[in-house]
Formats: structure tokens, C-alpha cells, sequence
């Protein structure tokens, strides 16, 4: 047996984190009817996963596990955003969570595995490994949207998340069995290469492609597999939202980069235009119809698809026309947007936690009426991050759409460009509306805010930060420019 | 026709005999009954591609405990079979579609043409002492233990999930007893020896 | 042997020939089992019956030996009855699907060493993988009849056989790791190793010592798999009449019988050849032998019968939970003491 011990240094956060998991199940088990555990420990868990995850990081790119598994910056960076997005999301869930009862150490754990699943995926160097991360993030989301048990709407929108979401997996699964009879390999580094030295045939590649595509835009909620998100958005209880709309996109955004990018570049000519056509859809479908909800989840779930659309189109300017000088500034301006949305999408949903209290959710547009004049702080911080994700400029939002832009128009699809600033355009309506309502409007609802202090100070942080962001973007951009140069 | 031959195609009418019985079966009991003959004679096929292992497992696991407990399922329910069958017609051309959009799938795939499968040279012959068994798992536990670990992760998130999902403990008054106490009681929980100095009539 | 089937052979051709031989190796592999579950049956009463003080059944033949004989014969003569709304198909079904596997899973079951109908690599899954099929005899009995109660002993047995068969299985992966092999042979000859053996107390290096927790748990498993008693609550006389099979009588009712006691005495031989050294004689004195493994079997199922007569049955979730809560881990820690037993230098199974 001529095999070596896989070095385990590398991948120590991933194994942390399910060692953390395990210990949380013990804890459980003896620890009778106390509660708050796990909310520490899945604190912990984040904070020593942070912890690993940057002493490991070495700029190096290396792999281990039988070329298994890679490391490298881009992956560090986006798993300690990923840590970051989680925990914040914890700390805004926990009240709405604990006056329903919903904040059982099994919530704990699924988000552990749901966040063990993101960071498989965002440094998988194999299909199967993607697979694999793919669907222990995808069952514990799934689990729980229908943690709420008693909730017909939550059950329905899990099931519907559920059944959509295996269908995608199912077509996911097809296409790498496509890519792999046509390369021979399911290691994506030997995909690449294969591709870039190889006669492969190109009917298949294409054939699997189209099926890759497809499931991965339904991990990223995109027309015209969207028909999930405004549903399982609307249905779940909001802190699951939350959470289905905050870290994940960062690992469907590692994912499609370690697909499209690390695996296929050499047909990045073919899923260009795939990835242009539901970009554009995207963003028309995502804004236009987010015009007509009543619900701000719902309306939110529109506004992501759109936001989803214009990261895609970030991903489709890398090449043009065989030339490749333009996939660095592309590729880390869709990552400074994927990066800049769960900014804003945390926010926007803790906002609605924060409103949100015992019997009460404060999910229709109406509950934001005359929020000015119960808390003016915090109806300045909404109006900070819907002006942003309507791309006002000087927020964090209008540098993404105009990083992103910049680099389409560079790629010199100028008519796409005006396309998306158009779409924008329309959109600005319902994120000014939601503005118009807090300030403008009497308030219905006159019960003082009731949250707790670290989410209060979370939540203002994070609103600044939308802000903040804006006036120095920078620094985030040329991180993410800087760990895709390394990685790539 | 050589021997193998003869089997293969035995086996695979049978199977695809019991899978086309198990979408037609008005009872859904017999649809299980012929699924597990579908795997049974998928097994077969397995084992003549000698891929013992697998064949065994296969009838291990879906036959002996997947099945049973689907069974189980099937059998408690109450399926009223007139509610099944409605919209069976609207919808054929639809599934038709599906399915034979599948077929031809399959067919390129299986059709070996375009992945150049002619060319392909087949699998070398194995050694005599060749066990299939301990290859599966040499690799299963060194070079692919990452994704074996991580399939293991994932079916205990399943657990969690049936588990958090279904598992109700009725509080209101149920005499429901907990086999764990009852094992663990003492004669000295139940019964008190008294001391009672004797008496005199 | 070999001169004796060479005419034989070039009598029917090959292909023929192995057909022939192989049936006749099964008949041969069969009849002897059918007389020992007749004799088993005969055993369990007298035995029984000793310890209850009772003289058990002595009418029929000297001492009453040919009372399995008589029971045979009043069995086959009597109607099948079908009940109305039973499914019949699956109904005379089930009894088949119940006693199948048991006598199938004796196909790979060796006897001493080159005697044994299929020498296959794998013949430990194969059993487990057989053996687990027995249930759904039990199942589709139950459903086909038409009648709750043999619906709850069918409901009963499938739980309760599931979840032994984890334990089970678990307490296998152990006397694997020892021996290095699925196959049944090897495991035999595996246990013939040892500084015991070598000095001659065989018996001391048999898995049944080292593997001790595992032995344990495989013999209650095992009792629980074959629904015996204190796990026969799938029959459960006297609450759920006679379960599964209630509404089966005549030769029906008899072959669930068999499948029983047949399957009584696989599992009382697999136990035999997993930890007790199957044909191994248990000093170094004695050769060994095909008679070692009929005794080490013969005394696994008199622990049956003696389980019987003592234990009163268990309750349903009793049942579970000891599969469960107690079997289960006891299996998964002794495994892990197992694991860092054999990388440790105090292994013996080097």
C-alpha cells in the first residue's frame, strides 16, 4: 500500500468545525433542560474556525486529501466572510428564535453543517467534494426553513425548496457525469488541464455544461430558476431568511468559480452567453416584480434575484473574444458584489428581525410605516441600506453595480450595461418606497422596538458598515482583486 | 450466446419486466414487492459484472432495511387508489416527454459514441486473489476519506433533520413510561423495610 | 470422489453435470437440515419440558421420538385456509419468502474445511444480505391477512428485526477487523492462531474471548433476529395471539415453522463459526472436525431453549431500546477499544 498520510494543516478548520459539531451533540446529550449552549458554542465554533482558517492561510495554493481539497486566499477570505455572515446572523436570529421556541440546539447544529457545507464548497478542488458540500448545506437549509414545524407556510416553502432543490442537484450531478465522460476526471484542476490540452468532444462538454449551469443557477436563485426564492423567502420563518439569504450566496459564488472558472475556463466562451441571458433576466424579472409585493421578504427575494443577476454579469466579461486580459478586474468585481449584497442582504433582514417580536412579524411594507418616528437611528439605517441596494451612489451597493458595470462595459457591451442601469433604475421605485413609507407615513404599529443590546449595537454596525464601505470601497476591492490574483 | 450472456439477459428481463410493474401495480404493496425484485435482479446484474461487493450491499441495504421500512410505510397508509389515478391522462404526454427525452439521453451517454468508448481499452483483467471488497475499501478510507467523512456528516444532518422534524413528546398527561427509569429502579425505590417490634395478642 | 463422477460426467456433459451436482449437493446440504429442525422441534419440548418439570411429549414412538414425525404428517394433511379479503397471492407468498432465505443463506456455510457448497469470497455479506430478506415473509404474511393482529406482529417483527440487525452487523465489523476477511473459511481458520493455540487450549484463542462484548451482543441479537424468545413479541401469544402468522394453517403454518427453526440453527452454526472456532477442536489433542461445529451449534441452541423456558417476553419498546440504547453503543465503544487494541503492541492478532 503505497499511500500517504493526507496533511491535515490545511483543511484544520473544516475538521475544527465538525469536531465542534460533534461536541455540541455530546453537550446536548448531558445537558438536560439548560439552554444557551449552543448558542455559545456555535460562536465558538465560528470564532476558532476564524481563527484556523487565518493562521492557515499562507497565500500559498495547496492540496491535500488527494488533491481533494484546496486552499488557497480566495478560499480563506470568503470562508471568514462566510464565519462573519453566521454569526451575525446568530446574534440577530436569537430573540425572534427564543419567543418561538424555535431556538433548540438542533437549530445550532444545522447551521454548524450548513456552514461546514459552505466551506467544503468553497475550497473544493473536485466535483464530488462540491457535490458533497452542496448537500450538507442544502439539507440543513432545508431543515431549516421547516424547523417551524407547526407552520403550514413553513413546511410548504421547505417542501417546495426541497423537491426544486433536488432537481437541481440531480441536474448538477448529470452535468459533472457528462464533464467527466468527456475529460475523464472529476478533479477540477485535471478537468482544466484536460480541456486546455486535450481533443475532448465538445458535444458532450457542452451537453454537460448546460447542466451545470443549470443547477448552479438555482443555487443562486437566478431566472429561470427562481421560482424557489420568493417562496421559500416568504415562507420561512425570517431568521431562516435570513440565513438562506446571507452566506450562502457566497459559497453558490465559490462554487460557480471553482466550476466555471477553476474547471471550464477554456468554454467560458459557451457559458459566457448562458450566464449573459439569465443575468439579463435576472435583473428585468428580479425588478420588475418586486414592484408588486406588499411583503418586504417577498420583495427582498425579488430584489436578491435581480442583485443575483448583476453578480452573474460581472462573471460573463471575463473573456472577450478569446482574450483573457479582462477575467481578474471581471471575476473580482462579481466577488466585491456577492461580497457587498449579504453586506446589505444581512441588514435589510436583521431589520425586519428587529422589528419583529412575540406573535408579531414585521414583514409587510405597512409595518414600516412612520419607523422614523418610533426610532429614528434605525429608520436612518434602512434608509442607508435600501438606498444602497437601489445603488444610490456613495453606499456600498453603488460601487458593486459600478465595479461590475465597469467591467461590462471594459468588455464593451455597452448596450448590456444601459440594460442593467435601466433595470436599476425601475428598481430604485421599490427601495425609495420602502424609504417614503418609513418617513413620510404614519405609523400603524406603535410598540417600542424590543431588541437586545448586542443586536442593536450588531445591527447599527452593520448598517454603518453599508455606509462606510461606500466611502472607502477600496480596500475590499483590492482584497478581493488581490486574493483571486493569488488563487487563480 | 455464451452463458453470461444468457444470464445477463435473463436478469435484465426480469428487471425490467418488475420495473415496469412497479409504475403500473395498482397496489401500491405489489409495486414495493416488485421494486425490491428490481433490485434483487439488479444485484444479480452486478454480480456478474463482479462487483460482489456492491451486488451484496445493494440487496443488504435497499432490500433488507430500505424497503422493509418502505414497505412499512406503504402498508400503514391508507391510498385511496381513485385519487392517484386522476389526471393520469393530462399528464402522460408530459411525463411521456420527460421520459423519452431520458431515454434518448441516456442513449448518447450509454451509446458510448461520443466519448470515444469503442476506443476505450476494457478494464484489465483481475488477479486471482483480487477482492473487490478490500479495494472498495482501501480507497474508500485513504484516498477518498474527505468526501467518506463529509457523506457521513451529511447523513447525520438527515438524522438531525427526521429527528427535529417529526419527534413530538406529548406532555399532557400521556402515560407514557420511560424504559431507561423503569430498568434502572432499585427494590429500595419501591419497597421500605420497616422495622416493627412483634407483637403480643 | 473425483474417479467415482468421472462417468457420470461424461455422461451429461458439463454444463449439465454441474447442474446435476450441484443439486445434488443441495439435497444432500438439506435433508439432513430438515431432520435436524423435526429433532429440534422434539428438542425444545422435552427440553422445555425438564425444566418446568414436565415430562414433555412420550406417546407417539419410544420416549415419543417420533412425535415430529406425527406433527409432519397432521400438518400436511390439513386444509389451507385463506381468509376472505386476504390478498392471496402475497399470502401464500410470505410463508415461501420466510423459509427461502434461511435455507438459501446455508449455501455458503462450511462445514470443515473443502466441504462447503459455495466457497465465496464474500460469504459473510452474502449471509447478512440474505438473512436480511427473511423478514418479508413476515411482513407480507402479516399484511396479506387481512387481520390486525397479524398486522401489529408484522409491524413488530419489522422494527424489531431492522434494528437488530444494526447491532448485529456492528458486533460482525469486529470478528472482521480480527480476521481480515469476509470470508467464512478464513474467519474459522483465522481463530486457529494464537499463543493459546499453540500451547494446545485452543478454545482460549477463539474470537468468543477477545471479542467478548461482541460475542455477547451477537448472541441476543441473533435470538432477537429469529423473533425467539424473550423477543418473540411479533408471534406474542398472549397478546397478540400468534402475530404474523394467525391466520396461516396447515402446511402454510408449518413452513413458517420451519423457516424458524431453520433459521435457529444457521444463526446457532454462524455463531458457532464467528467465535466459537467453528470445526476447531477446542484442545490440541483432539482433531478437528465437522462434529465440533454440530456440538458448538447444538450448544448455542440449547441456550435458546433455555432462554425460552426463563425469560418472561419483553415489552415492545424494552425491546427497542435495549437494541438501541444498550447493544448498539456497547458494539460502537468496543469497536474503538478494538481498533486501538490491534495498532496497539499488545495486539495478538498480528
Amino acid at each position: 500500500m503505497n499511500f500517504v498520510m493526507p496533511d491535515f494543516y490545511p483543511a484544520a478548520a473544516e475538521i475544527f468545525v465538525a469536531g465542534m459539531s460533534l461536541l455540541l451533540l455530546v453537550i446536548e446529550l448531558f445537558a438536560g433542560k439548560k439552554k444557551g449552549f449552543g448558542f455559545v458554542v456555535t460562536l465558538i465554533a465560528l470564532a476558532g474556525a476564524a481563527v484556523i482558517t487565518y493562521t492557515t492561510a499562507d497565500g500559498q495554493v495547496s492540496v491535500t486529501f488527494s488533491n481533494l481539497y484546496i486552499s488557497d486566499l480566495f478560499g480563506s477570505f470568503l470562508k471568514l466572510l462566510v464565519y462573519v455572515a453566521v454569526a451575525v446572523m446568530l446574534v440577530y436570529s436569537r430573540d425572534y428564535l427564543r419567543v418561538r421556541g424555535l431556538d433548540k440546539t438542533e437549530y445550532y447544529l444545522l447551521v454548524i453543517y450548513a456552514t461546514l457545507g459552505m466551506m467544503v464548497m468553497i475550497s473544493a478542488n473536485h466535483f464530488l467534494t462540491i457535490y458533497l458540500g452542496l448537500e450538507l448545506l442544502s439539507l440543513s437549509l432545508y431543515t431549516l426553513v421547516a424547523l417551524d414545524r407547526d407552520s403550514s407556510r413553513a413546511t410548504e416553502a421547505a417542501m417546495k425548496y426541497f423537491v426544486l432543490g433536488a432537481l437541481a442537484s440531480g441536474l448538477l450531478l448529470y452535468g459533472m457525469s457528462m464533464v467527466y465522460g468527456a475529460t475523464g476526471s472529476l478533479e477540477i484542476s485535471a478537468v482544466a488541464q484536460a480541456l486546455a490540452h486535450g481533443v475532448v468532444n465538445k458535444t458532450v462538454l457542452v451537453f454537460g455544461l448546460v447542466f451545470l449551469v443549470s443547477g448552479l443557477a438555482f443555487k443562486l436563485g437566478v431566472v429561470p430558476f427562481h421560482m424557489w426564492v420568493p417562496d421559500v423567502y416568504h415562507g420561512a420563518p425570517t431568521a431562516m431568511t435570513l440565513f438562506v439569504a446571507s452566506a450562502p450566496k457566497l459559497a453558490a459564488f465559490a462554487m460557480a468559480i471553482r466550476l466555471l472558472v477553476n474547471g471550464l475556463f477554456e468554454l467560458a466562451g459557451d457559458w459566457q452567453q448562458m450566464l449573459m441571458i439569465m443575468a439579463v433576466l435576472s435583473i428585468a424579472l428580479g425588478n420588475l416584480a418586486a414592484i408588486a409585493q406588499t411583503n418586504i421578504k417577498r420583495m427582498l427575494a425579488y430584489s436578491g434575484i435581480s442583485h443575483m443577476g448583476f453578480m452573474l454579469l460581472g462573471l460573463t466579461t471575463g473573456v472577450v473574444a478569446g482574450d483573457r486580459q479582462f477575467a481578474l478586474n471581471a471575476y473580482s468585481s462579481a466577488m466585491f458584489y456577492a461580497v457587498s449584497y449579504v453586506v446589505m442582504s444581512l441588514a435589510s433582514f436583521g431589520m425586519v428581525l428587529l422589528l419583529s417580536r412575540a406573535g408579531f412579524e414585521a414583514e409587510k411594507l405597512e409595518d414600516f410605516k412612520g419607523l422614523n418616528q418610533r426610532s429614528p437611528w434605525f429608520a436612518a439605517l434602512m434608509m442607508m441600506v435600501m438606498l444602497s441596494m437601489a445603488g444610490v451612489p456613495f453606499f456600498v451597493g453603488f460601487f458593486a453595480k459600478f465595479s461590475v458595470l465597469q467591467a461590462v462595459v471594459a468588455a464593451g457591451y455597452v448596450w448590456l450595461a444601459v440594460l442593467a442601469v435601466f433595470f436599476s433604475l425601475i428598481g430604485a421605485f421599490y427601495y425609495l418606497r420602502v424609504v417614503k413609507l418609513m418617513y413620510f407615513d404614519k405609523p400603524t404599529d406603535h410598540a417600542p422596538i424590543t431588541a437586545s443590546l448586542d443586536m442593536r449595537v450588531l445591527l447599527s454596525a452593520n448598517g454603518l458598515a453599508v455606509a462606510a464601505l461606500g466611502l472607502a470601497p477600496q480596500a475590499l476591492m483590492s482584497l478581493c482583486a488581490f486574493t483571486l490574483l493569488r488563487s487563480l | 450466446m455464451d452463458f453470461t450472456a444468457f444470464v445477463f439477459y435473463f436478469l435484465s428481463a426480469i428487471l425490467v419486466f418488475a420495473g415496469l410493474r412497479v409504475i403500473t401495480a395498482r397496489n401500491p404493496v405489489h409495486a414495493a414487492m416488485f421494486l425490491v425484485l428490481t433490485f434483487f435482479t439488479a444485484a444479480g446484474i452486478w454480480v456478474l459484472l463482479q462487483a460482489e461487493f456492491l451486488a451484496i450491499t445493494l440487496v443488504l441495504v435497499y432490500v433488507g432495511a430500505v424497503m422493509v421500512l418502505f414497505l412499512f410505510v406503504v402498508m400503514m397508509l391508507d391510498i385511496n387508489l381513485e385519487r392517484i389515478r386522476q389526471g393520469f391522462w393530462s399528464y402522460l404526454p408530459l411525463g411521456a416527454m420527460v421520459g423519452l427525452l431520458m431515454a434518448v439521453e441516456m442513449s448518447v451517454v450509454l451509446g458510448g459514441r461520443y466519448f470515444g468508448l469503442e476506443g476505450a481499452p476494457g478494464p484489465a483483467a483481475a488477479p486471482a486473489n483480487y477482492s473487490n471488497t478490500k479495494e472498495l475499501g482501501r480507497l474508500l478510507y485513504t484516498e477518498y476519506v474527505y468526501p467518506f467523512e463529509l457523506a457521513s456528516l451529511i447523513l447525520l444532518v438527515g438524522l438531525i433533520a427526521a429527528i427535529v422534524l417529526t419527534l413530538r413528546k406529548r406532555e399532557d398527561g400521556t402515560k407514557r413510561v420511560d424504559p431507561a427509569a423503569q430498568v434502572r429502579v432499585k427494590a429500595a425505590d419501591r419497597m421500605r423495610v420497616v422495622a416493627m417490634p412483634a407483637e403480643k395478642e | 470422489m473425483d474417479a467415482l463422477l468421472q462417468p457420470v460426467q461424461q455422461l451429461l456433459g458439463p454444463t449439465l453435470f454441474t447442474l446435476v451436482w450441484t443439486l445434488v449437493k443441495i439435497v444432500v446440504l438439506l435433508a439432513p437440515l430438515m431432520i435436524c429442525v423435526a429433532y429440534l422441534t422434539y428438542a425444545e419440548r422435552k427440553i422445555i419440558g425438564y425444566m418446568q418439570v414436565r415430562l414433555g411429549p412420550n406417546r407417539v414412538g419410544p420416549k415419543g421420538w417420533l412425535q415430529p414425525i406425527a406433527d409432519a404428517v397432521k400438518l400436511m394433511f390439513k386444509e389451507i385456509i385463506i381468509p376472505s379479503g386476504a390478498n392471496k397471492g402475497l399470502f401464500i407468498l410470505g410463508p415461501v419468502l420466510a423459509l427461502g432465505p434461511a435455507l438459501a443463506a446455508w449455501a455458503v456455510i462450511p462445514f470443515a474445511p473443502g466441504i462447503v457448497l459455495a466457497n465465496v469470497d464474500a460469504s459473510v455479506l452474502y449471509v447478512m444480505a440474505i438473512a436480511s430478506m427473511g423478514v418479508y415473509g413476515i411482513i407480507l404474511a402479516g399484511w396479506s391477512s387481512n387481520s390486525k393482529y397479524a398486522m401489529l406482529g408484522a409491524m413488530r417483527s419489522a422494527a424489531q428485526i431492522i434494528s437488530y440487525e444494526v447491532a448485529m452487523g456492528f458486533a460482525l465489523v469486529g470478528v472482521l477487523m480480527v480476521s481480515h476477511s469476509l470470508n467464512l473459511v478464513e474467519i474459522v481458520n483465522g481463530q486457529a492462531k494464537g499463543w493459546a493455540a499453540s500451547q494446545g487450549l485452543g478454545f482460549l484463542s477463539w474470537n468468543w474471548l477477545p471479542l467478548f462484548p461482541m460475542f455477547m451482543v451477537y448472541l441476543i441479537s441473533t435470538v432477537a433476529e429469529t423473533n425467539r424468545a424473550p423477543f418473540d413479541v411479533a408471534e406474542g401469544e398472549s397478546e397478540i395471539v400468534a402475530g404474523f402468522h394467525v391466520e396461516y394453517g396447515g402446511m402454510a403454518f408449518a413452513v413458517f415453522f420451519l423457516a424458524e427453526y431453520a433459521n435457529m440453527i444457521l444463526v446457532a452454526a454462524l455463531t458457532s463459526l464467528f467465535f466459537l472456532g467453528g470445526w476447531l477442536s477446542p484442545v490440541g489433542f483432539l482433531p478437528d472436525g465437522m462434529l465440533w461445529l454440530v456440538a458448538k451449534a447444538a450448544f448455542i441452541l440449547f441456550f435458546f431453549l433455555w432462554f425460552r423456558a426463563t425469560f418472561p417476553r419483553y415489552r415492545y419498546d424494552q425491546i427497542m431500546r435495549l437494541g438501541w440504547k444498550v447493544l448498539l453503543p456497547v458494539t460502537l465503544v468496543w469497536l474503538l477499544v478494538l481498533g486501538a487494541w490491534m495498532l496497539s503492541p499488545f495486539s495478538i492478532w498480528k
